[in-house]
């Protein structure tokens, strides 16, 4: 899909929300990235959608858009599920702005728990849906408690959590959504990623953007910024490992997702990044299973939504 | 730790004129000791005499209206804990104090396992070696009479009297050298009180500890304090060592309360 | 008075010693017990406080245990670092001496439950400053001397009989080398046996320097052990 710009519908403000909301929007993103990792709370506005659905994302995406954005969405790395789907046709018909499912073409991506997989680079803005913003959450339910915890930078009990994994579990058994050290200071949320993705926040060139509606909350990580993962010694972070290659593309060292095939449990695993996955496709990598995947799957491209 | 030397010896604590009013109501008012390591210190009255709001007043989650609370730290400096930082002060009470609740639930972390609760002020300062953490936490348990095989079962599997050894646990791990205790065997049946007053009893003579134990339990203050402190209405009416004023008490108040007690 | 038989230093000196107890329970009523003690306690000396029962003898050992406050007088104990009146000292001071200086054996053995007998009286010697081996030693020679049977070491002594327990008090008060020793009553409810057996212990200390100040009911162990007697009537109040 290349970027083409729309006709925004008519009635409402550029990118849904008003000028005075996105500037309040505007100041929290500024005060994150200046503080990277803090929760900047700001008045989260209801959103034509349900919570769940990315109201966090979403507004963040409609404060900092402009007429000459390109706009990718993807959910768990797809640009075509359903979530995907109608935040890029919200913010067609509400900002009339270009939307492209082309990584390198999009100037701001919206995500729910994937990065892509081709590198960012300077000048793009990475905007991450947040269901629960505070990583203290799990075992301190004040959240009196838990700003106190943050603002002395007293984490240890985010390594309680981590000890009650490796107790219970023989190993960190949190594969998803795996708090990170950001900057040296704030230890933050990197939102419902795989731990696969945690290495790739650190020292990104573009800009990483959260926006929990909900729980209105904003925060940041700016470019080139330290992002660790916390650990013990004797149990280091160690993100996921895929054995085999992409069933479809033959890419090593890529997230990957289980698909099952057919009622005997037949499955492959291919690229969580549908559109990392087509391009190498398109540029004649062929996995092992190409031939015998099922046409929603393989090399059909995607079909372009209605307006 | 204590010959006969050490009488000028700086407190490890000393609290000033200290009180706190809720409203009209006075909470304490007035009251001054001197606390030396391994001194332990029964604060002893009726509900509502104003001995809990002394213990919360010492440890800080109350404000005072007036008075001061000075602590010898470990270097040896002597600090108002009302003066300090909220951040050095946490770290001053994860460290060097400690603080043991009647309510297991207040002092415990019941949704974590017991090596959790023990390892967690490892964590809080720094630790960050599993299998250090861990091991530690087993040794404390066992110190604790606790059998260190339950070391990833929940508070929550746990009967009255081992939380009340969990929780000194998760106190002591890092070597606290004061220790506030808010009523810790009340509630707990008579056998194992009596076996939870024995285990404080020797961890405080071996660690050297210097303990403010708030009771009303005449007979845990013999059994564990030095020297007592009887309140009544917010004020301290009568103070010495304990053997003296359960012996031969001066206020007509401590000599109700000492004839109150049956004798066994 | 301060009659003085001996010519060492005295290690105790109870100066004008008054007693009374107020009963604001009982409308304030006073009871008046000892007015005006004085005598004094030397290195070797056995001093027997002589009297009637309720003549104040084991008020006045508790003063000097610092168990009674002493409101009128002095209680004046010598050690190495000078010398403390106890009627006036704090409480950690008070702590102090009788760890290291003043001796203590009860009429009843007072003790934590749960605790073994071995190692309550171990316990009373390493508190007196006694290393835990020696300690420990040391308790089962004073258990074996005072005739408490092996069986019973592993147990608390709260079950045994009122002689029994009598005998591990006194293990305990004497565990510890401390220079001056209260005796209340130690051989009240004990056989001639272990009457005799607590004779020689306590010569034994006195041969060892220390000042004893003890409560003996029995004339025999009294007229075995005392070098003085102090008669407490003679500082009861004028009725």
């Amino acid at each position: 899909m290349n970027p083409t710009s729309y006709e925004p519908a008519s009635g409402y403000n550029f990118a849904y929300l008003d000028e005075q909301t996105k500037r309040m929007i505007r100041r929290a993103i500024l005060k994150a990235i200046a503080i990277p990792g803090y929760q900047v709370p700001f008045a989260s506005r209801e959103m034509p959608m349900p919570y769940g659905w990315g109201t966090g994302g979403v507004q963040v995406t409609a404060a900092i858009l402009g007429p000459q954005d390109v706009l990718k969405v993807i959910d768990q790395g797809s640009d075509d599920t359903t979530n995907a789907v109608s935040i890029r046709n919200f913010f067609r018909k509400t900002a009339g702005v270009a939307v492209t499912t082309r990584t390198a073409d999009a100037s701001i991506i919206q995500t729910r728990h994937r990065i892509p997989e081709t590198q960012l680079s300077a000048g793009q803005v990475l905007v991450y849906q947040v269901p629960i913003p505070e990583p203290l959450r799990f075992l301190e339910p004040r959240e009196t408690e838990t700003r106190k915890l943050h603002a002395l930078g007293e984490y240890g009990l985010m390594y309680v959590k981590l000890y009650e994994d490796i107790a219970r579990n023989g190993h960190i058994a949190t594969t998803y959504a795996y708090p990170v050290e950001v900057a040296g200071r704030y230890v933050m949320d990197p939102s419902p990623i795989p731990k696969f993705d945690n290495p790739r926040m650190h020292d990104m060139a573009a800009l990483q953007l959260f926006g929990a509606g909900r729980e209105k909350r904003i925060y940041a990580v700016p470019p080139h910024t330290s992002v660790r993962s916390l650990d013990f010694t004797d149990h280091p972070f160690t993100p996921q490992v895929f054995t085999e290659p992409c069933a479809l593309c033959a890419a090593r060292g890529v997230y990957l997702d289980e698909v099952i095939l057919d009622d005997r449990g037949q499955r492959m695993f291919v690229c969580s990044d549908t559109d990392f996955c087509e391009e190498r496709r398109a540029s004649g990598h062929r996995g092992h299973l190409l031939g015998e995947a099922p046409a929603a799957l393989s090399g059909q491209p995607a079909q372009q939504e209605a307006c | 730790m204590s010959g006969l030397h050490d009488q000028d010896e700086v407190p490890l604590l000393a609290v000033r004129g200290l009180a706190k009013y809720y409203g009209a109501r006075r909470g304490c008012a007035n009251v001054s000791f001197d606390l030396h390591q391994g001194e332990v210190l029964a604060i002893v009255g009726e509900s509502g005499s104003g001995k809990s709001t002394l213990l919360n007043l010492i440890a800080a989650e109350l404000e005072p209206d007036a008075g001061s609370v000075a602590y010898r730290l470990r270097s040896g400096e002597t600090r108002d804990l009302f003066g300090m930082g909220e951040a050095e002060r946490r770290l001053l009470f994860r460290t060097d104090w400690g603080f043991v609740r009647q309510d297991a639930a207040q002092g415990l972390r019941m949704g974590v396992s017991a090596g959790g609760n023990v390892g967690e002020r490892l964590m809080m300062t720094g630790a960050r070696c599993y299998g250090d953490i861990r091991a530690t936490a087993g040794d404390w348990l066992e110190r604790v009479e606790i059998d260190p095989r339950r070391i990833d079962d929940g508070p929550r599997q746990f009967s009255g009297g081992m939380r009340q050894r969990l929780q000194i646990a998760r106190n002591l791990v890092t070597r606290p050298r004061l220790v506030l205790m808010d009523e810790p065997t009340s509630g707990l049946d008579v056998s194992v009180q009596a076996r939870l007053l024995d285990l404080i009893r020797n961890l405080v003579a071996e660690l050297g500890l210097a303990v403010i134990i708030v009771t009303h339990d005449l007979a845990v203050a013999r059994l564990l304090s030095h020297r007592m402190m009887v309140m009544k209405g917010g004020a301290v009416i009568e103070e010495g060592l304990t053997d003296r004023v359960l012996d031969d008490p001066q206020h007509p108040y401590s000599q109700l309360l000492v004839s109150s007690v049956l004798a066994a | 008075m301060t009659s003085n038989s001996s010519s060492a230093t005295p290690l105790l000196e109870v100066a004008n010693v008054s007693k009374s107890f107020t009963m604001h329970l009982h409308g304030g009523a006073r009871r008046d017990v000892l007015r005006a003690i004085s005598f004094t306690a030397a290195p070797g000396e056995v001093v027997t406080l002589g009297g009637p029962s309720g003549a104040g003898k084991s008020s006045l050992l508790k003063m000097i245990h610092g168990d009674y406050h002493c409101p009128d007088g002095a209680i004046r104990i010598r050690h190495d670092d000078g010398v403390t009146d106890l009627a006036s000292a704090a409480p950690r001071r008070i702590l102090a001496l009788r760890r290291h200086v003043i001796g203590y054996v009860s009429q009843f053995l007072r003790v934590i439950p749960r605790v073994s007998t071995l190692d309550v009286v171990a316990a009373a010697g390493r508190e007196g400053g006694l290393a835990p081996d020696v300690a420990s030693e040391r308790a089962r020679t004073l258990l074996t001397m005072l005739n408490v049977p092996g069986h019973l070491w592993a147990l608390p002594p709260a079950t045994f009989s009122g002689g029994e327990q009598q005998r591990v008090n006194i293990a305990r008060g004497l565990i510890a080398p401390r220079p001056l020793l209260l005796l209340d009553e130690p051989t009240a409810s004990l056989d001639a046996r272990n009457r005799a057996v607590v004779v020689e212990l306590i010569r034994e200390k006195q041969r060892a320097g220390a000042a004893i100040v003890g409560i003996f009911h029995d004339e025999d162990v009294r007229d075995a052990v005392a070098t003085r007697i102090v008669d407490v009537t003679r500082f009861a109040p004028a009725a």
